[in-house]
């Protein structure tokens, strides 16, 4: 592959900018966890590829081990969730505004 | 070849993450998402990451957007007033701070200025691993030798915290019923 590294961080960049537009945009707490869920793997693809130019391996090491606190981060998340909804009956962030009152 | 793969894929990931920041049904989104992820670990494999690419699909497409799924459709939260995006003031700033973020990542990195980038090395460059850390290879025993020499401790801490986040999961997620005394 004859790709420089600057097109992979190009696209890892656009990742996390779409990332922030989905944060920043959307109403529903699904999507936006989702969101930022993309952000992070923007950020493991730049990780990827810094290892694979750097030629070490240090790179995909910390990708590994962001994938797993990831997963954990998403099961506690959706639990929080959960009990958000339970609680309020919705999980639209313009419904969630009981500390700007 | 290999060059065009990684365009298509990049493409793919792209239009797709697009797709489900922009797509009003959630279900729509975590599909969406789950093309977007399977595109990552495509570009994983061009980058040589071979393993990596396989964790990519098996915990991130699978297990995190099943769960995603199973959640969004437990909860069954569709749009009940028909808007799934925020008031006019919070689009439009939001939008200006999208546009200035892609202006400012393109310039960087794809503009006429763009910032200096090296060669890819071939994988085996380097086969004594002279100099900073592990040499890049692609088989996954050279994870497990990093993971039980260097990176030990953190190993270990992320053990930890897999429990920690279990027990959590099970705190939170427990019915609270009043405590008597």
């Amino acid at each position: 592959m004859t790709v420089g590294l600057n097109a992979i961080i190009l696209v890892s960049g656009l990742l996390f900018a779409i990332g922030m537009l989905g944060v920043l945009l959307r109403k529903n707490t699904l999507v936006i966890y989702m969101s930022l869920e993309l952000m992070l793997n923007a950020v493991n693809l730049a990780l990827v590829a810094f290892s694979r130019y750097n030629g070490t391996m240090d790179g995909n090491l910390f990708v590994f081990f962001i994938i797993t606190v990831a997963a954990a981060e998403v099961a506690v998340g959706l639990a929080i969730i959960v009990a958000l909804y339970r609680k309020r009956q919705s999980v639209m962030v313009d419904n969630l505004n009981a500390m700007s009152r | 070849m290999l060059d065009v793969l990684f365009y298509i894929f990049a493409a793919i990931t792209l239009i797709s993450a697009l797709l489900m920041v922009l797509s009003p049904n959630a279900v729509n989104g975590a599909i969406c998402m789950i093309v977007s992820f399977v595109g990552t670990a495509a570009i994983f494999v061009l980058l040589e990451a071979y393993f990596l690419a396989v964790i990519q699909i098996l915990v991130y497409a699978g297990a995190v957007m099943v769960l995603f799924l199973f959640i969004i459709m437990l909860l069954d939260v569709d749009n009940e007033d028909n808007t799934y995006l925020k008031d006019k003031m919070t689009l439009v700033a939001s939008i200006v701070g999208f546009s200035l973020l892609v202006v400012l990542i393109v310039s960087a990195f794809a503009g006429a200025n763009h910032l200096p980038e090296t060669a890819l090395l071939p994988v085996d460059a380097n086969p004594s691993g002279e100099g900073v850390g592990m040499p890049f290879t692609t088989s996954a025993k050279s994870f497990g030798y990093s993971l039980f020499t260097k990176y030990m401790l953190p190993f270990q801490v992320t053990g930890f915290l897999l429990l920690a986040a279990m027990i959590g999961v099970i705190v939170v997620s427990k019915k609270h019923q009043e405590v008597e005394k």
